[in-house]
């Protein structure tokens, strides 16, 4: 009786998906923006994200086909469990097609698992762990602007290059630390510098003093900041009151966000090298989308808000292609294209699911060589998306291993 | 990975320069609990609005040299006397109609309060926080043979010292603590000698508010000026206040930096476990010693 009834439910499943695959059959298209609204986290992503998201809807029309598509947005405190119930009642009941943003790697890959199991899609633009597309890869899953590898291979590389031959970690203690630690790892060593220690910080820590002394004394040329938001800001204002930099140690912020530069101000940043997928201040098309965004949020946006702009634009595009809200079958559309807008240049989504597109490398200004408020980087080097999404070591995703 | 380094003991200079850095947090705890000590002997609130008004002196500070170009000294006095008087004004307005009535309201209203404060912050600042620069006397660092310390952080625990001995001093050895404490024994006593209670009770709750809002000026040029650092700091105080004893000022002082020592200590052995230990140690604390290391049981 209990075979047969799940039988029955299977048929019916496949008669409700064959009828999605037709056509769109729901009055609204609706996109979830899932961040950390209110925490270290929320001025990368968050409440931009939220804005970023809706300006793509207006941008597309407000309409596809007819049906309205509407922004709803929630706060998963960074914690994964939130993250994934929030996902579950988003899927199941509220009817949600598409969940991006994705701030937070735990978050991510927690949420992940449940989109998996719907077959829905997610375009994840502002977690960073390579294990994304890695071991714990997703068919309806595309990694949309940068990841682990894509930053070792940036400031990974470069710090090394430059003779910073060995190596001391300041960790987030959670997924995306682990992962920046461990690809940056792969990097250096594989440019023939080695790594002296690390130590492995709790998320959302206000003194760093601890660990700064504990790596002024491993002795290693460079002090990798495996961490974001405001871990990386408290780890940078108080490695300067420590006289880090001063006593001939570099810092290496793997994960720099424009907000973060804005908050730590140029006195504090120059001299900082960085990763970014995406700056407001590259050419006209980039500030011209920045301007639009900086008129609604009194600040320019980071990579990861102009990504979750680009994922949503490029998601609806696909969804109008393919008529049709299928999971799979729009991840197939939007597999079946480059990827070329004012965020992502030469993109285009591999079989892991991630979006190989050109990174950057930058250079924090000096305060004598900024113009105004948000005048931060030089441009150092444009990596291609083939070289800066390139894994040292193979990838283990299923989907592409060999 | 490289798991030994975590075991290994470390050097003995690193270990001295752990031992201060971790006195330097302490003076923090240390600040923000006697404030909160102070608030519950008295008025018997558990004070969850402590977090905002630390974040509110911060930045009182910012505004002021932002703002007004008022630097960090003014800011010193200045910050602490503007949010005693938001203090006074709360008080007044609100915990005064809970007066009396079971532990858990204030605590509700507070946390509430500090909700209200902190998200309206975030909302107009954002996360991440603003600079604040250390001011030009005390930059730079000193080397101490086993460190660098730098003078502000030395300057830190200086002041902490010399505050928490003040109040200290005044709550215990003067004319003033003595009618505070009366008061908190048996109030209508009191007031029956012509003391007037109600206000006492006003300006203690200011002068609570106002303590924390000196360790927000002192934390400022150290962490980001940003909305969110009362929150993050907050509950590690109320492990240390349960700590060292609800109530107790000496309690509250010496847990407060015994606690920072040994937090500083685990971010060496354990630093995985350095946002848990202290309440571990209340766990603990709480099974043994109820009321609290330095505290009576009622």
């Amino acid at each position: 009786m209990k075979r047969l009834a799940a039988l029955a439910g299977f048929a019916a499943a496949l008669v409700l998906s064959v009828g999605a695959q037709a056509q769109i059959t729901k009055d609204t298209i609706k996109i979830g923006v899932l961040a950390d609204m209110s925490s270290l986290y929320a001025d990368l992503g968050g409440p931009g994200s939220v804005m970023a998201a809706k300006m793509a809807v207006e941008d597309f029309g407000g309409t596809l086909n007819g049906k309205k598509i509407e922004v709803v947005s929630a706060d998963h405190q960074n914690k994964p469990d939130v993250g994934a119930s929030i996902a579950r009642q988003w899927f199941d009941q509220d009817g949600v097609d598409m969940i991006t943003d994705l701030t937070t790697s735990s978050v991510a890959l927690a949420v992940q698992e449940v989109a998996r199991k719907e077959n829905k899609v997610l375009l994840i633009t502002s977690a960073a762990s390579s294990d994304l597309t890695g071991k714990a890869c997703a068919p309806t899953s595309i990694h949309w602007m940068y990841d682990t590898v894509a930053l070792a291979n940036g400031t990974g590389a470069a710090v090394v290059k430059a003779g910073g031959d060995s190596w001391f970690f300041i960790t987030a203690d959670y997924a995306f630390g682990h992962s920046l630690q461990n690809d940056t790892t792969a990097v250096v060593q594989a440019n023939g510098g080695k790594v002296l220690g690390s130590v492995n910080v709790p998320l959302n820590t206000a003194d760093f003093s601890s660990y700064l002394l504990q790596a002024q004394a491993s002795k290693a040329k460079v002090i990798g900041l495996a961490n974001a938001g405001g871990d990386t800001i408290n780890s940078i204002k108080q490695a300067a009151e420590f006289g880090i930099v001063k006593g001939g140690q570099k810092l290496a912020g793997l994960l720099v966000f424009a907000s973060d530069v804005h908050s730590l101000g140029l006195q504090t940043a120059q001299g900082l090298q960085l990763t970014e997928g995406f700056y407001w201040d590259m050419d006209d098309q980039t500030r011209a989308w920045s301007k639009k965004f900086f008129d609604r949020m009194q600040k320019e946006p980071t990579m990861a808000q102009a990504g979750v702009y680009s994922a949503v634009m490029n998601y609806l595009n696909a969804v109008k292609a393919a008529n049709t809200l299928d999971g799979p079958t729009v991840i197939k559309q939007l597999k079946s294209k480059p990827v070329n807008d004012f965020a992502i240049r030469n993109g285009h989504i591999r079989d892991d699911g991630s979006l190989a597109h050109d990174m950057y490398l930058f250079e924090v200004k000096k305060p004598s060589e900024s113009k105004g408020p948000w005048d931060f980087y030089k441009l150092i080097a444009t990596i291609p998306g083939e070289e800066a999404f390139k894994r040292p070591h193979g990838n283990e995703c299923p989907a592409v291993k060999s | 990975m490289l798991s030994w380094i975590h075991i290994a003991i470390p050097p003995a200079p690193l270990f001295f320069a752990q031992l201060l850095v971790g006195l330097i947090n302490g003076a923090f705890y240390a600040m923000l609990s006697l404030g909160l000590a102070i608030i519950f002997g008295l008025l018997n609130i558990i004070n969850f609005t402590h977090g905002a008004q630390y974040m509110l002196g911060a930045f009182t500070a910012w505004f002021l040299l932002t703002y007004l170009g008022v630097g960090y000294w003014p800011a010193l006095i200045i910050a602490p006397i503007v949010v005693g008087i938001v203090g006074i004004a709360i008080e007044r307005l609100f915990l005064r109609r809970i007066r009396g009535l079971d532990h858990l309201y204030g605590l509700l209203l507070t946390f509430g309060l500090a909700l209200v404060i902190e998200g309206v912050f975030r909302q107009q600042y954002g996360s991440s926080g603003l600079p604040y620069t250390i001011p030009d006397a005390l930059q730079g660092a000193e080397s101490l043979g086993f460190m660098f310390l730098p003078i502000y952080r030395g300057w830190v625990i200086v002041a902490s010292l010399v505050v928490c001995f003040g109040t200290w001093f005044v709550i215990e050895r003067t004319r003033l603590g003595a009618h505070l404490r009366a008061a908190t024994e048996n109030p209508a006593l009191v007031q029956a000698f012509g003391i007037n209670v109600p206000r006492l009770v006003t300006l203690t709750y200011g002068a609570g508010a106002a303590l924390a809002a000196l360790a927000g000026v002192l934390a400022a040029p150290i962490y980001q000026v940003s909305p969110l650092m009362g929150s993050n700091i907050i509950i590690v105080v109320f492990a240390v206040v349960v700590i060292g004893g609800m109530g107790s000022i000496l309690g509250a002082i010496v847990s407060g930096f015994g606690l920072g020592l040994i937090e500083g200590l685990t971010k060496v052995f354990y630093p995985e476990a350095s946002s848990t230990v202290i309440f571990v140690i209340m766990a603990l604390v709480i099974l043994v010693k109820p009321a609290g290391l330095f505290g009576r049981a009622s």
